[in-house]
């Protein structure tokens, strides 16, 4: 049974995470991630989860009693935005090496300094190579959807890795949102319970987690790593296709959106790509052949997706929430690029920086960036690789 | 309380195999505190330092019972995450055995590091031990002073020098702050008196709550001296009260031992090459400071013990 509620993105989230009633939640707050805390732990508070719930004194602490609670065979979670996911970085990698199925909402906020509460997404961007699995949603429907499917992702024996569900903070966490909830059982049946193989707790067969490995082992432990991230794409592919089944709602790794005959198109993440979606929309009724390209899974990096899907296009711009000060643009940027590199299609490939610090990105400035795709598709010729939208300078 | 013999017989946790130093504090500690639960399952969890990276060079372990290390500075956490999973399997029928859950941490992972992450675990009533292994530096990146370190002791990071004699500030009374949590129990002791410790760990495993073990575990590596000296060491580190034994029991302060003659501070420091720099002329006057802070702190102990607040008699 579906229900359609008006529901804000850290709502959406903490009904997932009601319905899934994970065995330990470990969190702290931070704007904008607080209400699903909040939310959360009214839940346990009034019995309506009965998880074990550990108001930790600091993120860092949040991941660190996740990657205990998770190796002592539980479903844990956190949750956590900017600063927070910053304070965990180091318990991340950790997580991911141990092969742990902690998933954790990260409501994306702009990393320090200076100080901003607003989206971007530098924080997600920062942990994008620690080893976990990054999916991002387009709004509290896609973060309410791709929790359910997280819990399933990171437990899956080809995978066993954590799981970091991204929405753009306030434009997707605060907003109301009207959102397609599944019943209770459906979403309990679905994620099932969790069977750990090796665990702490299992008396029978104890066992040693976070040896020191000397460079006789870490490299092979890294490599297996990476063979766990390649699962992970079909892993995806076919619990984003269950998801279908039970929802209406199938997932791949990514979403096209008017490719197939484009011209030219953008690629974004999170809500931008609505944006992106309602322009391109309105200049095909301009006879302009616009398409969207939203990688919903950020690591483990879609190359062949993105390929494909973008193998005929003339010019592509990469829009990137976040700055990697390498002087040459965003990180997606790089890895779209890199992507495109052996079609040898000659695809013009040029890169925006948005929206840093909860700077809005307006319907003109995507009408501009595929002005300007055009351009570049009519003459060949690109001034700019990397351009700042909506900057004063 | 258990006989030696008996305690013989009880199942050992931690085994031969690891690479910790010949006469290393950390493995008796270890072994003395693990053999007080008995035939208890448990679950050790430990802080980044000399025990975890001698004890779990991969593929092998020296842990014969369920163990985790997570990071430095997180072993409080770490453990609570694993306690909170305890109850939660437990709540929801998926295990039915008991456990004890135990953390190790160094002092640089306890006093230093570790203190939030400890300090969180406490505040929250986790049902858990935490015991730090005091070996007053960090031994296992090549002894560098912590906030456990004696004052004048010669670190690599507080070194002795021609102006400066060694580490400059008197040590952080952490088992103060840990009872300051309002803990059912926290504790001080030595490897030089198993029954002392085994009492202890005794009464931290079986209380319901956090309970917290400050144990003196020296390094003949860092405090330079003979290996085969580590239990006379202690010992006088007890004796000349640089390191007094006592327990707070649901916010009740007990002193366990009372020397029965005042033995000079000189008496502990002198064996130790950490401290030979204050043996040479020009600096009597640490020394002298060292052996008034240990007056000043024991009166002031023994006044929170209820007992009358006097130096043994010389
Ligand atoms: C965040 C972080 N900082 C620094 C280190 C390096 N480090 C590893 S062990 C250690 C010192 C351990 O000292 P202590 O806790 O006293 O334990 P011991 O080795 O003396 O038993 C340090 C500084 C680290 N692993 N992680
Ligand atoms: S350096 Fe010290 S603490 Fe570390 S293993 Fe050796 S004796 Fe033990």
């Amino acid at each position: 049974m579906k229900t359609k509620v008006a529901l804000t993105g850290n709502e959406a989230v903490a009904q997932a995470m009601k319905q899934i009633n994970p065995d330990v939640v470990a969190a702290y707050p931070i704007t904008p991630q607080t209400e699903i805390v909040q939310i959360f732990s009214s839940f346990v508070a009034n019995g309506e989860v009965d998880t074990e719930f550990i108001a930790v004194e600091s993120e860092h602490s949040a991941m660190s009693a996740a990657v205990g609670a998770s190796a002592a065979g539980t479903r844990a979670m956190t949750a956590t935005s900017s600063q927070g996911l910053a304070y965990m970085f180091e318990v991340v990698y950790i997580a991911a090496s141990l092969r742990l199925p902690i998933v954790f909402p990260v409501v994306n906020r702009a990393l320090s300094g200076p100080i901003n509460i607003h989206c971007d997404h530098s924080d997600a961007m920062g942990l994008r190579d620690s080893g976990v699995i990054q999916l991002f949603s387009e709004n509290a429907q896609e973060a309410y959807d791709n929790m359910i499917q997280a819990v399933r992702i990171a437990e899956h024996p080809d995978v066993r890795l954590p799981v970091m569900v991204n929405m753009d903070g306030f434009i997707t966490s605060h907003a109301m949102d009207v959102l397609e909830v599944i019943d209770d059982e459906t979403v309990r049946n679905f994620v099932g319970t969790y069977v750990p193989e090796d665990y702490l707790l299992n008396a029978e067969n104890p066992i040693s987690m976070g040896n020191f490995d000397m460079y006789d082992f870490y490299f092979e432990h890294k490599r297996q790593q990476v063979e766990a991230m390649k699962a992970a794409k079909e892993v995806i592919k076919e619990i984003g296709k269950e998801f279908g089944r039970i929802s209406g709602r199938e997932y791949g790794l990514v979403e096209s959106y008017k490719l197939d005959d484009a011209d030219v198109a953008v690629v974004v993440l999170n809500s931008a790509a609505g944006t992106a979606k309602g322009v391109a929309d309105e200049l095909r009724a301009k006879g302009i052949k616009a398409g969207v390209l939203k990688p919903r899974v950020y690591r483990p990096f879609p190359h062949e997706e993105i390929r494909e899907a973008l193998k005929g296009i003339k010019a592509v711009a990469v829009m990137d929430r976040a700055e990697t000060f390498s002087t040459c643009g965003g990180p997606m940027f790089a890895d779209i690029r890199n992507a495109l590199y052996d079609l040898k299609n000659d695809i013009k490939v040029v890169n925006y920086v948005y929206g840093l610090g909860g700077r809005d990105l307006r319907l003109e400035h995507v009408e501009q960036v595929f002005e300007e795709l055009e351009n570049i598709r009519k003459t060949g010729r690109v001034d700019e690789t990397v351009k700042y939208l909506g900057l004063r300078e | 309380m258990a006989t030696l013999k008996e305690l013989s017989k009880v199942q050992e946790r931690f085994v031969g195999g690891h690479r910790l130093c010949a006469g290393c504090g950390h493995g008796i500690s270890v072994r003395m505190i693990l053999n007080a639960v008995e035939d208890a399952n448990v679950v050790v969890g430990c802080a980044t330092g000399c025990l975890e990276v001698a004890s779990t060079i991969y593929p092998y372990t020296a842990w014969n019972c369920s163990f985790i290390h997570n990071a430095f500075e997180n072993a409080g956490a770490t453990i609570s995450g694993v306690e909170a999973a305890y109850r939660a399997l437990k709540k929801r029928g998926r295990i039915d055995r008991d456990f004890k859950i135990i953390a190790f941490g160094g002092d640089g992972g306890t006093y230093d590091i570790g203190l939030q992450s400890l300090s969180g675990a406490m505040e929250r009533g986790h049902n858990i031990v935490y015991v730090c292994l005091n070996n007053e530096a960090y031994m296992n990146t090549g002894i560098q002073r912590s906030s456990a370190t004696p004052v004048g002791a010669d670190t690599t990071t507080s070194p002795a020098g021609k102006v400066i004699p060694g580490k400059q500030q008197p040590r952080k009374d952490l088992t103060a702050i840990m009872a300051a949590h309002n803990i059912p129990y926290a504790a001080q002791t030595a490897i030089h008196s198993w029954q002392d410790v085994h009492k202890k760990a005794k009464k931290a495993v079986e209380v319901e709550g956090p309970a917290f073990i400050n144990v003196l575990s020296p390094c003949p590596r860092g405090w330079r001296y003979n290996t085969e000296d580590i239990v006379e060491i202690t010992r006088l580190a007890v004796e000349t009260r640089f390191w007094p034994l006592f327990e707070v029991e649901n916010g009740k302060w007990k002193l366990n031992y009372k020397p029965k003659k005042y033995v000079p501070v000189e008496e502990f420091l002198k064996p130790q090459g950490r401290f030979r720099h204050l043996f040479k002329p020009g600096n009597e006057h640490v020394i002298k400071a060292i052996q008034e802070e240990i007056d000043r702190r024991w009166l002031a102990l023994l006044e929170r013990c209820g007992e009358t607040p006097e130096l043994p008699p010389r």
